[in-house]
C-alpha cells in the first residue's frame, strides 16, 4: 500500500533536492512526485507517493519538517484525503474499434482531447488504481503511449500551519557598532 | 557613491556584526577578492595546511567556546576538502559556518577550472546551505547562516559565494532582521509533560540520568547538576557529554556504551527510569537496541523532534532546550519534594548501594608495567597533570576511548572529540582551533600514531603561530582500534594495520623549529610529560606504548551493553 506525504515548502533552488535527498539517502524509491506553486508564488506544494513502513515514514517526515525550506510536511496516509492523478494517453486505434474506445473512455470519465486517423489522445483523472485499470483497458485496443502526472492530494482536515517570526540579526554578539571598519 | 562597497567587504562587515574574530582557511583563485579584503582587516585569518583541517579547527574553536567557528576554502578541491569536517560537525551538532568561493556565476555549470557543485555536494553535509547568486542577498544569507548554525540544534552551515559576487559592488545596508518561516525551534518544553516527568522521577526506584552533547550545547551544566543532586540519581555522560557534570562529582559514574565502564552499562540495564537529556541513543551507546535498558521507562528531552523515538521509543517525550526544560523541571521537583522525597528513600539507598557495588567490582583500571608504558598509564599521567583543567583534544581510536575513560574534566567544553563521525585526523587541527579560542587554557592534543600522521602538515600551522599545543602521541605502531577488532573478531589476521615507520619525533619537531622527544620507558614518563608541559611553546612527545593493549570493557558488535568483555581473554600458553 503506497502512502502520500504532502509538503508545503519555500519555492527556492535546492528545496526539492533537500526533500528527495532524505528519501534517496535511505535508498527509498519515490513512486511519484509532483510539485507546483501555490496561490502564494513564493511557496510550492509537493506531493510525494512512497512505499515506506510507518515507523520510518514518521521519522522521515520529522526530518522533512526539520528542513529550513519546509514549512510543513504531513503524512496523508491516514485520515481523510482526496488524491487524484492525471493521465494523458495516445491510443492507436483501428477504424473498427474507435467506437468501443470512446465508450470505454466515457466509462472512465476520460475526455478526448485530440482525434486523428491514427487514433485518439485521451485525458483522464482519478485515483491511481482507477487509472491503472483505464490504461490496461486501453492497451487491449492497440498500441498506447502514456504520461502520468503523479498523484496530487489534499487533506480534508484543516491543518494548522505554524510559522516562525522574524528574528534580529547578530543576536549572539554585542559588537553592533562596527560600521567604521568599512569606511576606513 | 561612497556607500558602494565590494561583496568581499560586505561579507567581512557581516562577519564582524556576527562577532567573528578568527577564520580558519586556505585561499585560492576564486576567493582572491575576499583575501584581498582580509589583508588589512581586523578579523584574524589562520592559514591551515589543508582545508579539511580548517573545518576541524573551526570545530575546535566552536567546541571549546560554544561560539560559531568559521572556516573558508576556495572552490572545487578547497570546498570538497571541507566536507569531512562539515559532516563531522553535523554528526556532533557543532555550530560552524563554512564560506566557500565558487566560480563566477556566469561560468557555473560549464566545468570551469576548479568548479565543483559545492551546493549539491554539501547539501547532506550541512544543516542548511546556500549558493549566493546576487550580491544583494549576501548580507541576509550570512546572518541567516550564523543564526541557523548557532540556534536550535546547532550544526554546520555552508555559504557558497561566486567570484563575481565578491567582486561586485553594492550599496550596503545592514540587515537587522531575518525571517525563516519554516525554521521551527522548540525551546520550551510542554509544561504538562515536564510536570509529569517530575512526578515520574520521584516515583522511580532506580532513576538514571543519561546526558549528552545537548546538555553542553544548551549550556545546562548548572541545571544538570541541580537535577542530579535534587534526585540524588547516578549520572552517566556520553562521549559528547563529558564535562557537563564535573568528573569529580560523586554522582558521576562514567561513560556508557561500547567502551563504557561496567557500572555505567549495568546501571543502564537495570534502571527503571532513564532520564535522557540531549542524547540520541547512538548505537555505540545502546549496543543491541532490543536489549537496551529493558526495565526502564524513558524520559527523552531533546530540542530536535526528529530525535524523539528515532532509536528508542520515549515513554515521556519532551521537545525543548535542555536548559529551559531542566530549569522548569528542577522547580517542579522541588515543589513535589516534600510530598514525595521520603517515599522512595529506601529503594534509592538500595539502588545506590547496587551502583557502588558495580563500581567497586569492576572499576576502570589503570594498568602499569615496569618494562613498558601501558597506554592507560600514559593517559592517567596526562590526567594527573591536567587535573581536570586542560582542554583535551583527541583523535579517533583506542587513545580516544582510554582518554574518555580516564581523563577528568572540572568544567564543560574542555573535551574535544570527533564522536559521531569518528574522523581520524581531527585531534591536532581541533587543538589548533582551541588554542586560538582559549589562550587561557593548556591545550593538549592526544593522538594515535595513525591519526597524527593524517595531521602532520598542521605542524606547520602550529610552528607559524608558536601555538603552545602539547602534542602527545600514543604510539603503539598499529592502527590500534582496527587491530583490536582484528585480534578479537578476525582471528588476529592483522591486515593493513601495521604502521612500521614513524618519523623521529625530535627531528620532526626540530625541523619545524620546536621541541620533540620520544620515550619508551615507564621510568621516563612523568619527567618527560613535565618537560612537555613546562615548555612555553609547542611540544611533540612521542610515547611508545605496549603495542598489543586492548580497550576494555568492550561490548562486541551486536551484543547488549551488559554483555561486556571486561578484560583481555587469557592467552592459551606463554
Amino acid at each position: 500500500m503506497l502512502q502520500v506525504i504532502s509538503l508545503l515548502l519555500e519555492n527556492k533552488p535546492g528545496a526539492l533536492m533537500r526533500v528527495t535527498g532524505l528519501l534517496s539517502a535511505r535508498g527509498y524509491n519515490i513512486e511519484s512526485l509532483t510539485v507546483a506553486r501555490t496561490t502564494d508564488p513564493t511557496l510550492s506544494r509537493m506531493t510525494i507517493v512512497v512505499d515506506v513502513d510507518s515507523t520510518l515514514r514518521k521519522q522521515v517526515i520529522k526530518q522533512m519538517n526539520r528542513l529550513i525550506n519546509v514549512l510543513q510536511a504531513a503524512d496523508l496516509s491516514e485520515g481523510p484525503v482526496v488524491a487524484r492523478e492525471l493521465v494523458l494517453m495516445r491510443v492507436r486505434a483501428a477504424m473498427e474499434s474507435r467506437g468501443a474506445i470512446l465508450k470505454e473512455a466515457e466509462i472512465f470519465g476520460a475526455r478526448v482531447i485530440d482525434s486523428t486517423l491514427e487514433g485518439f489522445a485521451l485525458e483522464a483523472t482519478g485515483e491511481a488504481e482507477k487509472l491503472d485499470e483505464f490504461i490496461d483497458v486501453m492497451r487491449s485496443y492497440g498500441e498506447i503511449e502514456v504520461t502520468r502526472s503523479g498523484t496530487v492530494a489534499v487533506s480534508l482536515e484543516p491543518r494548522k500551519l505554524r510559522l516562525s517570526s522574524p528574528v534580529a540579526t547578530g543576536a549572539g554578539t554585542k559588537s553592533q557598532s562596527t560600521t567604521g571598519v568599512l569606511n576606513g | 557613491m561612497s556607500n558602494l562597497i565590494s561583496g568581499a567587504k560586505i561579507l567581512l562587515e557581516c562577519l564582524v556584526r556576527e562577532g567573528v574574530e578568527c577564520i580558519f582557511g586556505y585561499p585560492g583563485g576564486v576567493t582572491l577578492p575576499f583575501y584581498d579584503a582580509l589583508y588589512d582587516h581586523p578579523i584574524r585569518h589562520v592559514l591551515v595546511r589543508h582545508e579539511e583541517n580548517a573545518a576541524f579547527a573551526a570545530e575546535g574553536y566552536a567546541r571549546s567556546t560554544g561560539k560559531v567557528g568559521v572556516c573558508c576554502a576556495t572552490s572545487g578541491p578547497g570546498a570538497t576538502n571541507l566536507t569531512t569536517g562539515l559532516v563531522d560537525a553535523m554528526m556532533d551538532s557543532i555550530p560552524i559556518v563554512a564560506l566557500t568561493g565558487q566560480v563566477s556565476s556566469k561560468l557555473i555549470g560549464s566545468d570551469a577550472f576548479q568548479e565543483a557543485d559545492t551546493f549539491g555536494i554539501t547539501r547532506p553535509c550541512t544543516k542548511h546551505n546556500y549558493l549566493v547568486k546576487n550580491l544583494a542577498e549576501l548580507p541576509q544569507v550570512i546572518h541567516e547562516a550564523f543564526y541557523l548554525a548557532s540556534s536550535g540544534r546547532p550544526g554546520p552551515v555552508l555559504v557558497d559565494i561566486p567570484k563575481d559576487v565578491f567582486q561586485g559592488h553594492y550599496q550596503y545596508q545592514p540587515v537587522n532582521s531575518i525571517h525563516l518561516p519554516g525554521y521551527k525551534i522548540h525551546l520550551d518544553g510542554h509544561a504538562g509533560q515536564i510536570r509529569r516527568a517530575a512526578q515520574m522521577m520521584w516515583e522511580a526506584k532506580r532513576p538514571y540520568i543519561y546526558g549528552g552533547g545537548g546538555v553542553l550545547a544548551s549550556g545546562a551544566t548548572k541545571e544538570l547538576r541541580e537535577l542530579v543532586e535534587t534526585l540524588d540519581a547516578p549520572c552517566v555522560l556520553t562521549l559528547m557529554g563529558l564535562g557537563s557534570l564535573p568528573s569529580s562529582h560523586p554522582n558521576f559514574i562514567s561513560m556508557p556504551g561500547m567502551h563504557g565502564s561496567y557500572a555505567s552499562n549495568m546501571g543502564m540495564t537495570e534502571c527503571d527510569l532513564l532520564i535522557a537529556l540531549g542524547v540520541r541513543f547512538d548505537d555505540r551507546v545502546t549496543g543491541r537496541l532490543a536489549a537496551f535498558a529493558p526495565h526502564a521507562k524513558v524520559i527523552h528531552v531533546d530540542i530536535d523532534p526528529a530525535e524523539i523515538g528515532k532509536n528508542r521509543a520515549a515513554d515521556l517525550p519532551i521537545v525543548g532546550d535542555v536548559k529551559r526544560v531542566l530549569t522548569k523541571l528542577n522547580k517542579n521537583l522541588q515543589e513535589l519534594a516534600p510530598a514525595m522525597q521520603a517515599a522512595n528513600s529506601g529503594s534509592r539507598k538500595e539502588w545506590w548501594s547496587q551502583v557502588r557495588t558495580w563500581q567497586t567490582e569492576h572499576p576502570l583500571q589503570v594498568e602499569t608495567s615496569a618494562d613498558e608504558i601501558k597506554p592507560q598509564h600514559l593517559i592517567s599521567e596526562i590526567d594527573r597533570i591536567s587535573g581536570g583543567n586542560a582542554v583535551v583534544s583527541v583523535d579517533v581510536g583506542q587513545h580516544q576511548m582510554w582518554s574518555a575513560q580516564f581523563i577528568r574534566f572540572n568544567e564543560p567544553r574542555l573535551w574535544l572529540s570527533s564522536s559521531g563521525l569518528g574522523s581520524m585526523g581531527f585531534g591536532l587541527p581541533a587543538a589548533i582551533g582551541a588554542a586560538f579560542a582559549r589562550p587561557d587554557k593548556t591545550v593538549i592534543a592526544i593522538m594515535g600514531d595513525g591519526g597524527f600522521q593524517m595531521s602532520v602538515p598542521e605542524l606547520g600551522t602550529i610552528a607559524s603561530h608558536g601555538l603552545p599545543v602539547k602534542m602527545i602521541i600514543m604510539n603503539n605502531g598499529y592502527l590500534g582500534m582496527v587491530r583490536q577488532w582484528q585480534e578479537l573478531f578476525y582471528n588476529n589476521r592483522l591486515s593493513s594495520v601495521t604502521l612500521d615507520s614513524f618519523p623521529d619525533a625530535e627531528k620532526l619537531a626540530g625541523a619545524y623549529g620546536f621541541k620533540g622527544r620520544t620515550i619508551e620507558k615507564p621510568q621516563e614518563l612523568r619527567a618527560a610529560l613535565e618537560e612537555c608541559f613546562a615548555e612555553p611553546g609547542p611540544y611533540l612527545l612521542n610515547v611508545k606504548v605496549t603495542p598489543f593493549e586492548n580497550v576494555f570493557p568492550m561490548v562486541p558488535a551486536g551484543a547488549a551493553i551488559n554483555e561486556m568483555v571486561l578484560s583481555q581473554p587469557k592467552p592459551v600458553a606463554v
